[in-house]
């Protein structure tokens, strides 16, 4: 396995450098000058290429390039021209929400899944898993905004039980931080969470149906035993797969769910800086989201690996 | 002579409302090796699936399964999965997916074991050990540890084989437990099933389709077509001595090796099985038989002693 993860690393490396390419270029191609934005409509032409200067715009592209890279490689993320504030420190004070939320909602998206997905996959005949398939089905069709807003008028507005949105800083008061996130984590995490149990009632139906399960019973465990010790190691398989590509739709999710509760996260930010045209907090956000999902997907690629023998020879 | 190790009376496996195994009597006598022959869809796996309580979501068995002074079909799930494996106990066809391909050979073989004996894990490693030795696995110490994908064909089938006899069952039921293997591998395969099931005593129902094989293994034959046994007896005098008309076409479906074929073609039986619930009222081979009268289409019992038969017509 050792060799193995050497490649994939390796092919992880090759992956960042063409995203980060691809990101700047991008970026650097869409119209819409930082200088021009800053300084609005009244700008002279003499104001904006001193600006120019300052933000270092005048510079060839592959120089700025290369000085955007090696900055975020010395976790230097360079100053925001709209505020004015470094970027670094700003997006890790962002993390301390984002980082829970999408732990959270995925955390919350497991409790439900799986439980009731395999209850869903074992019952597929009868009507209390056709029951959690329609409920599932439906929770698919709910965008995570909406869902967002009924638990709010739920949860804050009627049972006043949570706040119906904002944060409370962790070092503040850890309790109210928690309490801010328990509704954006339940939005997130029930959408997610229907979708995966859709996946995990289709492992256990299909591995229901394998021979090897018959040949379990034939050894003269119960269908709930040869479940146990046979049926879900092998359902997992295709669901550490979903899972992988859930969590990269679960950052995009944040963006709006942080949205929807106001909560300060990568989300938000990112938000307002495309609306700001605030281009190197753009830059350096794709950046650092194309490089979580990518490494999210190595992970689940080698994780199963270590469920499936059967690849982990080749 | 001792009671007899397994008797089915009535058997029937419904498919929903078609009869699918329609009424099956047989009796297996203790320590015989009995084959259950016939085309594919004639019911083999059907009734040997029912007596091991392993039928597929929504087929139901009804009839009367004797074992040992209790009726098999009255008992509950939880009594049938504690003879499944221990008492009773199956080999299956296709020794790759039959296997847990996460599961190491070794912690498969010792399942059984823990399960039924209680055996610690260490106890049941060392046991899984003789056991894979029993079955002449080579190297059976570093076989415990591969997965099912690391073994040929026929190693696959002798760790089901050392599954299945790891408990020292009563009955050991092989259903087509060589068809999927190479010829050679086939051979060395039923010779290690025969030679277990003689050492032990167990008693053997063989389902194939292979006629040689039976008469290699089995001394005793029946003979199923559309759900139905319709002829039965010891291996040599079935096979000499056809009564069935079904049974004597299989025969000459087989190609002779040491001589040509007198018209240079070989017998098929005509027309093709039924599908299921498509068999013709009375005597389910009729309509494929050259000696049909008027009287087939009333479906006829077994008769007979040492070599019963359903027909109407049987051969001399």
């Amino acid at each position: 396995m050792g060799p193995l993860i050497l490649s994939r690393a390796a092919g992880l490396v090759v992956a960042l450098v063409a995203a980060s390419v691809l990101i700047f270029v991008v970026v650097n191609v869409l119209p819409g000058d930082p200088a021009s934005v800053i300084l609005g409509t009244a700008a002279t032409p003499g104001a904006l290429a001193q600006l120019r200067q300052q933000l270092g715009l005048d510079q060839p592209a592959w120089v700025r390039y290369l000085e955007w890279v090696g900055g975020m490689l010395h976790g230097d993320f360079g100053i925001s021209p709209i505020s004015r504030i470094p970027v670094g420190p700003e997006i890790l004070q962002k993390l301390t929400v984002s980082a829970p939320l999408a732990l959270g909602g995925t955390l919350v998206a497991l409790v439900v899944a799986i439980p009731l997905g395999a209850l869903a996959g074992i019952r597929h005949r009868r009507p209390s898993g056709v029951v959690i398939s329609a409920l599932s089905l439906g929770g698919m069709a709910v965008p995570a905004f909406w869902a967002g807003l009924l638990l709010i008028s739920l949860f804050a507005v009627r049972l006043q039980l949570v706040p119906s949105g904002g944060f409370v800083p962790w070092s503040q008061d850890p309790l109210g931080s928690l309490t801010s996130l328990a509704l954006p984590c339940l939005a997130l995490g029930l959408v997610q969470g229907a979708v995966l149990t859709r996946y995990v009632r289709s492992a256990v139906i299909d591995v229901q149906r394998q021979d090897f399960m018959r040949t379990a019973r034939a050894q003269g465990l119960s269908r709930w035993q040869a479940l146990v010790r046979h049926g879900f190691r092998n359902a997992a398989i295709p669901v550490v797969t979903v899972l992988g590509i859930q969590l990269t739709s679960l950052i995009v999710g944040a963006v709006v769910i942080e949205n929807v509760f106001d909560l300060p996260g990568l989300g938000l930010l990112l938000f307002q800086a495309v609306g700001n045209r605030d281009l190197v907090t753009v830059q350096d956000l794709v950046m650092l989201l194309t490089a979580a999902v990518l490494v999210v997907n190595l992970v689940v690629d080698l994780s199963y690996r270590l469920l499936d023998p059967r690849i982990r020879a080749r | 002579m001792s009671a007899p190790a397994l008797e089915v009376r009535g058997l029937q496996v419904l498919v929903g409302e078609t009869e699918a195994v329609r009424g099956v009597d047989f009796t297996l006598e203790q320590g015989a090796r009995t084959g259950l022959i016939g085309e594919s869809g004639s019911g083999k796996t059907l009734t040997a699936l029912a007596v091991m309580d392993l039928l597929p979501d929504g087929l139901v068995a009804r009839g009367e399964i004797w074992y040992r002074g209790r009726d098999l079909l009255r008992l509950s799930e939880r009594e049938r999965s504690r003879l499944r494996g221990d008492r009773l106990t199956m080999v299956f066809q296709e020794p790759l997916s039959a296997l847990d391909p996460l599961m190491r050979v070794g912690d498969q073989v010792a399942e059984p074991l823990r399960l039924h004996r209680r055996l610690s894990r260490t106890e049941a490693r060392a046991r899984a050990r003789e056991l894979l030795e029993r079955v002449q696995l080579p190297d059976p110490v570093e076989r415990l540890r591969a997965y099912p994908h690391q073994l040929s064909g026929g190693q696959r089938q002798r760790v089901m084989i050392a599954m299945a006899v790891a408990c020292s069952p009563d009955i050991l039921i092989a259903d087509e437990p060589t068809t999927a293997l190479d010829v050679t591998v086939q051979a060395e395969i039923l010779a290690l099933l025969e030679r277990l099931v003689r050492e032990e005593g167990t008693t053997l129902l063989l389902i194939t389709h292979d006629l040689a094989i039976v008469s290699q293994v089995c001394d005793q034959v029946l003979v199923m077509y559309g759900g139905r046994i319709v002829e039965a007896g010891p291996t040599a005098e079935v096979f000499s001595h056809p009564r069935h008309p079904y049974t004597l076409a299989l025969l000459e479906a087989i190609p002779p090796i040491d001589q040509q074929l007198p018209n240079g073609r070989l017998t098929q039986i005509p027309g093709a099985v039924p599908g299921l619930g498509e068999f013709p009222s009375g005597c389910p081979f009729r309509t494929r038989c050259l000696r049909e009268t008027s009287c087939c289409s009333t479906m006829p019992e077994m008769a007979g002693t040492s070599h019963p038969v359903a027909c109407w017509h049987p051969l001399s």
